[in-house]
């Protein structure tokens, strides 16, 4: 910690304003035009489908939606939608900071090891995990069975942003508050969580947005929720119309979410004492504590990955009749993966610009283009690919329809905001005084955003790319509408043996697409151990 | 001295995105340049029947005319949908369905071409598009299906509408939301009028509760095999299907009819059409005389889709009744029509 650069920078604050914050508090600096064109375009492609849902919506009319939307049954899924997410959003909430905390914090033995099978459940399709559970216990379902199900596949949203969050985070401010005689306890309430609120805050927004749009693990536990019964909709009356305009119900929830997580997160921003002087924090020790944690850990593992991964090998072992197409699942891996890293790429580059006007250049324009991203998550995957299919087909003569380049675009619309979180996260966590160091020596906004910025946010980025990857990995309802026709993905193999109980010809299909999930979860776990930007601050 | 390595690693960062970046976009463009190629010899299926069967067909036609078809599986009322979505644009050539509705949807819609007459005249006219948009392939016949160690062969209804009844409470299993429930509630509407079919939709849905309640009929049928459930109903071919899947030794279910003509009795159609946006026409028609004949009702037949087929007099082994032995509800495709009648008396007995 004692000459590079990075720690003269730190020693002439007066030089410089306080890291993670705009500079010249109080004087509002023009967005850059590259930047806003950027955001406002990814921001119009993702209202595409709210464009949908209310042309939809309207012509469907309110006086035949009326006695679709008010019946007693639309106060029970009402219920059970926003009950279960407020469960299970918590439940993630305490597990996913508890889990990021032991691993980046304490001398946990076999630290990267659970750092990767911590987060490898993001990667198994939700609807695996359910079919996993419900192949072993089949009485399993209702609300504490969706309640356990979700809660076990969705944790590692939260995990992740607070794990990043933590690693980034300046640790002198607990010591300081430890050697000022708080308790671990406390000195985590009081300090460390104000830290790793706004990604704590980000990863329950992914939850709860991911909750409302949830669709194939509620199927196979029989619980009803708002967006099971949109697709019963679609697929029981060719009633698209009725179907979208009972999603704008969900588009009014998730602006709820949105902006209850907004007024949480505040105008606080992380940031450092001493500017660019964070270090590797000295990790606890745990101890006697040791053996519970251990076992919690195990537990966790045990049942998020043990379950499902125990289910499947059952299956593969036990499927009875059972020809497996090798070729196919070859030719289905390949194009699960292909689509995968586009729509992680796509996603990831188009989160930089939203992340950087809204991080850099806070405002009410770059809040609205924002904030309205988040909405696209909550939309059933089905609505979107309808969305995209309708505008393709009715104003762009069909370009592109049905081709690897649309389902790309289409799993970027899709899962853009847990791009955006992570991308986020790591913008504001970068020092912007690095970036006015470099303008200062003469170089153009875009040199800096290219040789300064995405450096020191790489680690947001590539769990951003890793996120998008693994959600377009298990992607399927949109996947089938928008799929090159003759061309098939793990996930929609694997549905369609499982919606035909040949379990045994599923399996392969979901152990494929766990494994290959693994692989950005491991690379993810591995790379956080060597940020760039922890190195150039640290030296 | 770190710093060196530093700069170095975030020059190696930013270079490996780009190039990443690159290649990403370099195969997007190579992909949709070799996906959107269409030749006069090539047509597309949207296909909401069982695939496998779908295959063999297929496999059989391209063989025999050299025309190459391009497969799309999905459900079929969500192709329904995604046709009228893409309007006059639509890839589909050809759609075939399980059932007659999303058909008719669409004829509605005015989305279909008129099927050639020589096709229509192989399936028995009763089983066709009753203007001549579609025609019918294949067909399936609506069973109870019980386990044989909770319910004993002589405590079987007889009727549909006895299932309605409280005795059958917690025994029933119901998937509502399958499209092949549909014709049956059309059915039950049809003889007994849409007041009646509601209490007695009502009274299903009391028996089933919410545990017994299931999103598709291959989780009932796989459900009452197991004795988790006593008895439900669904179209013969799940039973099959199940029955090829466990293994004999794994069956502890049966299937049953119900008493002759009782609305609960009903015959499904399967059909196929070209679309009239297709720029195949005369390709799209090969396809649908090739279903229809013969040697596509043998595929049918020899394959385990389990489904009657119903053209060109061929017939099939199983299911053990055969279709002409069947003694179902008399009522035509006409009536069973797009399916809202069902859709809205289900709403309303918020089983959708």
């Amino acid at each position: 910690m004692s000459t590079t650069a990075a720690g003269e920078l730190g020693s002439a604050p007066q030089l410089l304003p306080p890291a993670g914050r705009p500079p010249a508090a109080g004087r509002r600096r023009p967005s850059p035009p590259v930047l806003l064109a950027g955001a406002v375009l990814v921001g119009l492609l993702l209202l595409l489908p709210l464009a949908f849902l209310i042309l939809e919506a309207v012509q469907y009319g309110f006086s035949a939606l009326r006695p679709l939307l008010f019946r007693s049954l639309t106060a029970t899924l009402l219920w059970n939608t926003v009950s279960l997410t407020v469960v299970v959003t918590a439940l993630c909430a305490v597990i996913g900071t508890v889990a990021a905390w032991f691993v980046e914090r304490t001398e946990l033995p076999g630290r990267r090891f659970w750092a990767v099978l911590v987060v490898v459940p993001v990667g198994i399709p939700d609807f695996v995990t359910s079919f996993g559970w419900k192949s072993i216990f089949p009485s399993l379902g209702g609300f504490g069975g969706a309640t356990l199900v979700m809660t076990l596949a969705v944790y590692p949203l939260v995990y992740l942003p607070v794990a990043a969050s933590l690693r980034n985070a300046d640790p002198a401010q607990e010591e300081v508050a430890r050697s000022l005689g708080l308790g671990r306890l406390r000195a985590f309430l009081r300090v460390t969580l104000p830290q790793i609120r706004v990604a704590l805050l980000g990863g329950c927004l992914l939850v709860g947005l991911v909750m409302l749009a949830e669709y194939g693990a509620f199927e196979i536990l029989g619980f009803r929720t708002f967006t099971t019964e949109i697709y019963t909709e679609f697929l029981s009356g060719f009633n698209a119309p009725a179907a979208c305009a009972l999603s704008l119900v969900l588009v009014v929830l998730s602006l709820f979410l949105l902006t209850g997580e907004g007024l949480a997160r505040g105008r606080g921003r992380p940031s450092r004492t001493g500017a660019l002087a964070a270090r590797i924090p000295r990790p606890y020790r745990l101890g006697r504590s040791r053996l519970p944690v251990l076992a919690g850990f195990l537990a966790l593992v045990g049942l998020a990955l043990g379950v499902p991964v125990g289910a499947i090998v059952y299956w593969i072992l036990h499927g009875g009749s059972s020809t497996l197409p090798s070729a196919s699942i070859v030719s289905a891996a390949a194009h699960t993966v292909f689509y995968g890293i586009g729509a992680g790429l796509l996603a990831t580059l188009a989160a930089l610009p939203v992340a950087i006007l809204s991080v850099r250049y806070p405002g009410r324009v770059s809040l609205i283009l924002e904030r309205s991203n988040y909405l696209v998550l909550a939309m059933p995957g089905l609505v979107i690919a309808l969305a995209l299919t309708y505008f393709t087909e009715r104003y762009a003569a069909g370009f592109l329809y049905q081709s690897s380049t649309m389902l790309i675009v289409a799993y970027a619309i899709m899962f853009f905001p847990l791009a955006l979180v992570a991308v986020r996260t790591s913008v504001a966590q970068a020092p912007a005084s690095l970036e006015e160091v470099g303008r200062s020596l003469g170089r153009s906004r875009l040199e800096v955003l290219w040789r300064l910025t995405v450096p020191l946010a790489a680690p947001g980025l590539a769990a951003a790319f890793s996120l998008v990857f693994l959600e377009a990995v298990t992607e399927l309802t949109a996947t089938l509408v928008l799929i090159p026709t003759g061309a098939h993905t793990l996930a929609t193999q694997f549905w369609s043996f499982q919606t035909n109980i040949s379990y045994g010809q599923a399996a392969p299909y979901a152990g494929l697409m766990i494994l290959i999930a693994a692989v950005p979860s491991y690379v993810l776990g591995r790379w956080f151990d060597r940020l760039p930007s922890r190195a150039i601050v640290s030296g | 001295m770190a710093q060196g390595t530093d700069r170095r690693r975030t020059r190696l960062v930013s270079r490996s995105c780009c190039y990443g970046l690159a290649l990403a976009l370099l195969g997007c463009l190579l992909a949709s340049c070799g996906g959107s190629s269409s030749s006069s010899n090539t047509i597309t299926l949207y296909n909401g029947q069982h695939e496998q069967t779908t295959d063999a067909l297929v496999a059989r036609f391209e063989k025999l005319t050299g025309i190459t078809v391009k497969v799309r599986s999905d459900d079929e009322e969500v192709f329904a949908s995604q046709i009228n979505a893409e309007g006059s644009n639509s890839p589909a050539d050809v759609l075939f369905t399980e059932n007659s509705p999303p058909l008719e949807y669409l004829q509605e819609k005015g989305r279909l071409a008129p099927v050639a007459r020589s096709t229509l005249a192989r399936t028995p006219a009763r089983y066709n598009s009753p203007t001549g948009h579609w025609v019918g392939v294949s067909s399936r016949v609506s069973v109870l299906v019980y386990n044989t160690a909770l319910i004993p062969n002589s405590q079987l209804p007889t009727s549909i509408m006895q299932l309605a009844d409280p005795k059958w409470k917690g025994k029933l299993a119901l998937a509502p939301g399958e499209t092949d429930f549909q014709p049956i509630v059309t059915s039950v509407a049809r003889s007994y009028g849409d007041a009646a079919a509601l209490r007695w939709l009502q009274g299903l849905k009391a028996n089933a509760g919410s545990s017994h309640t299931y999103p598709d009929n291959e989780t009932l049928v796989d459900q009452v095999n197991r004795g988790q459930v006593a008895i439900g109903i669904i179209n013969q071919y799940y039973w099959y299907r199940e029955r090829a899947q466990v293994g004999q030794s794994g069956v502890h279910s049966a299937i049953a009819h119900l008493a002759a003509r009782d609305p609960g009795y009903v015959i499904d159609v399967s059909g196929a059409a070209v679309l009239k946006s297709s720029d195949h026409q005369a390709a799209g028609q090969k396809l649908l005389a090739f279903l229809v004949s013969a040697q596509g009702q043998q595929i049918i037949a020899d394959t385990d889709s389990f489904e009657y087929p119903i053209a060109s007099g061929v017939s099939t082994a199983e299911p053990e009744t055969p279709l002409d032995k069947l003694q179902p509800n008399p009522i035509n495709i006409a009536a069973l029509g797009d399916g809202a009648t069902a859709v809205a008396l289900l709403q309303k007995a918020q089983l959708l």
